[in-house]
């Protein structure tokens, strides 16, 4: 049952204990010695885990150095792994060639923690741009983030293709469309894309940091906004991280309103996406269609829920909104009105002949490589990896109300609509059984604040995959860290393998059937 | 010969058969579905007739019956974005005002900036602004784009869109609804 756990505990033998007391209930902890961190990664990957997220923090101010994490997964198992490097030499194993999934992860803790990965092939920082000052480490706890950062000279190393008929076409920040700001750089042959390089960073606002600013409260309403399109399941992930820390029991209303705004906010966003896939292969009608459709489900939000998006509705403790019978009546027929509507836009999608052409086989995901990167979400589950946080990690009431996961192999831009196509559709079915099961009492009670020196963990499956949050509270009680990773921190590394092969236009499509976040990502 | 003809057709009329289905199904849910596109709220209505017709003049003479939005995410977290969005939605339709969303700073009348700026966008954001052609307008979208919202200011964050380009007028909200941003477009090109 727990394999990583005993992967762990036979490496190390008498070495080192669980860490005990820090982490109540929600995870399973390890620390061990610097030297031991690439091993407990080799005996991990072995068990066939897969790394989640790898993060540091300062933690001089409890007499400790600098932290280095690793959580890993495998089935409905989590784990965390740490170790300890002293202020002197702030250096750690890197673990990219264990795991592909670390480049990044290290890259910016080198950029933004000041740690440094050994062994890492790639050392250029990462949201850092090429103008900071190159010992600026905001996540430092001596770091003032007051100060506005002077600009120095510096440039970034690009990967570059040479020879005959090669040629770079360099987009963004600012694109054509509107959407989020990042830099994409294509090596191309012809139309024949050779390589595409990201650079992200651009909205990077300082959130990690801005978050030991901020009261446990407040902290609700920065996650919310840590991708805008994914508040309610952000919200609901850092709300869990800090109910575990101190064992909160959500009143069981609460609970079935956050799912239920859970898996709205999931409808929504699909079928946007969807109707955004169509359009950007030049079938304007479903995008119009599946629009007004999205509209529809905002304007109940806002009806009921009093915000299109449902922002700052998950709270510490519970929800702040209840829903009385008028409101469920409405949601019952507005699913009834929905799924017909939606099933009939179904079918032409399906049936079209100039949408099939170009999403079938456009940016494959092989399921090898999904499974090597680490990716999550419907772009896992398009490309073979059976991966849920509703189910691997299951919360009220997803442990009574059960999510269908749907598997495809294909991993093209097919596949992920259809993915979101079936998750739609599961969705429907989830929301009429959460209400006719919603319970009734209150949808919020009152909240203790953390205990110093407490970690919580939590992760969610938003509508983009799962997120995870790991919330350390420091010596006088208040948010020490708040480590973040959304889906796209793992994800947009696949975009730029799935682009391998196809030509510079099919680009806005591929990039589409993911559709990951720039602002969750860049933090 | 005659054999390999009549095949051809048989084959032409499946295919023909196959499209007109999918065709129908098409202009099918296309009378069905009506016209969503729906008349401006009321105070919002009462706000144009106010305007009437010296903002119809407006719009004549200083953008030739079409106002050219380049719409800049100065580092938001995309929930502007999504209203914004909104507005092209057959719903909102902001086309039939004359509202036309484009790809280049180069042709734009106004820039739609959300954020708080990030540091990592400013240089992008000076950019583009002087990339448009003057005489322009720029709005800045929600309460990040005011004054940083709850990002605030920070070595990251430099604050509300005016601390980076000038500003001609603030829409509120979190994110402003896509009536907002209808009324406060509006009310930017009648000043």
């Amino acid at each position: 049952m727990n394999k990583l756990e005993d992967a762990i505990i036979s490496l190390l033998a008498s070495h080192e204990v669980m860490d005990e007391g820090q982490y109540p209930k929600s995870i399973t902890s390890f620390t061990v010695p610097r030297d031991r961190f690439i091993d407990a990664a080799r005996a991990l990957k072995k068990a066939d885990a897969r790394l989640v997220a790898e993060w540091a923090t300062d933690e001089r101010n409890f007499g400790k150095g600098f932290g280095i994490y690793t959580c890993y997964n495998k089935d409905t198992e989590y784990l965390i792994v740490r170790a300890y490097a002293p202020l002197e030499d702030p250096t750690f194993p890197s673990l990219t060639k264990k795991f592909v999934s670390a480049w990044r992860f290290e890259r910016q803790m080198k950029s933004l923690m000041g740690v440094i990965p050994v062994g890492h092939p790639d050392q250029r920082p990462w949201i850092k741009h090429e103008d900071w000052p190159e010992d600026a480490y905001p996540l430092r706890k001596d770091f003032d983030p007051s100060c506005p950062m002077p600009r120095v000279h510096g440039e970034y190393q690009w990967i570059r293709a040479e020879g005959e008929g090669v040629h770079e076409i360099a987009v963004g920040p600012v694109h054509a469309g509107i959407i989020e700001p990042g830099h994409f750089r294509f090596q191309a042959v012809g139309e024949d894309v050779l390589n595409l390089e990201e650079r992200l960073g651009y909205v990077h606002k300082g959130i990690e940091k801005r978050f030991e600013a901020l009261s446990w409260d407040e902290g609700a309403r920065l996650a919310g906004r840590v991708s805008g399109d994914t508040t309610v399941a952000h919200a609901l992930a850092y709300c869990r991280a800090i109910e575990a820390m101190t064992s909160f029991n959500v009143p069981e209303r609460g609970l079935w309103l956050r799912a239920l705004m859970l898996e709205r906010e999931r409808i929504a966003n699909h079928i946007g996406d969807i109707g955004a896939i169509s359009n950007d292969a030049s079938f304007a009608f479903l995008y119009y269609q599946f629009m007004r459709l999205k509209e529809g489900f905002l304007r109940t939000n806002l009806n009921f829920f009093g915000h299109r998006f449902m922002m700052d509705r998950v709270v510490l403790g519970g929800v702040a909104v209840n829903i009385n019978a008028d409101g469920i009546n409405e949601i019952y027929s507005e699913l009834d009105r929905f799924e017909k509507e939606f099933e009939r836009l179904v079918i032409i999608y399906d049936e079209s002949p100039s949408l099939e052409d170009r999403v079938r086989d456009a940016g494959i995901l092989k399921p090898e490589m999904a499974k090597d990167l680490g990716v999550v979400g419907f772009v896992a589950r398009a490309s073979g990896q059976r991966l849920d946080c509703r189910i691997q990690s299951a919360f009220p009431p997803y442990d009574r109300i059960v999510t269908k996961m749907t598997v495809l192999n294909s991993g093209d831009v097919h596949a992920r609509a259809w993915v979101r196509i079936e998750e739609i559709r599961d969705s429907v079915n989830l929301i009429r059984e959460m209400l006719r099961t919603l319970p009734l009492g209150e949808v919020k009670t009152s909240f203790k604040t953390p205990s110093p020196d407490v970690s919580g963990f939590s992760t969610v499956e938003g509508w983009r995959g799962e997120i995870v949050y790991w919330v350390q509270s420091g010596p006088k009680g208040e948010i020490n860290r708040c480590m973040v990773r959304d889906p796209s921190s793992v994800c947009w590394i696949a975009v730029e393998q799935a682009i391998h092969g196809n030509i510079v236009p099919d680009f806005p499509l591929c990039n589409k059937s993911f559709n990951q976040s720039y602002s969750g990502h860049d933090l | 010969m005659i054999k390999s003809v009549s095949l051809g057709s048989a084959y032409f009329r499946k295919y023909v058969s196959i499209i007109e289905v999918f065709m129908l199904r098409i202009l099918h849910q296309i009378f069905r579905t009506g016209i969503v596109t729906e008349p401006l709220p009321i105070e919002v209505e009462a706000g144009i007739e106010i305007v009437g017709q010296r903002l119809e003049e407006t719009i004549r003479k200083r953008f030739h019956r079409s106002l050219n939005i380049r719409a800049v995410d100065a580092g938001s977290c995309n929930g502007c974005e999504l209203e914004i969005h909104a507005l092209n939605n057959p719903i909102y339709n902001c086309e039939r005002f004359g509202i036309h969303f484009t790809a280049s700073p180069r042709f734009a009348d106004m820039l739609l900036v959300t954020g708080p700026v990030s540091r990592n966008m400013e240089i992008a954001l000076k950019r583009t602004y002087e990339a448009t052609p003057p005489p322009k307008l720029v709005v800045a979208v929600g309460d990040c784009g005011f004054n940083g919202g709850i990002f605030g200011k920070s070595y990251a964050s430099l604050g509300g869109i005016g601390e980076v380009i000038p500003v001609n007028a603030f829409i509120p909200g979190c994110p402003p609804k896509p009536v907002d941003l209808l009324q406060g477009i509006l009310r930017v090109i009648e000043i």
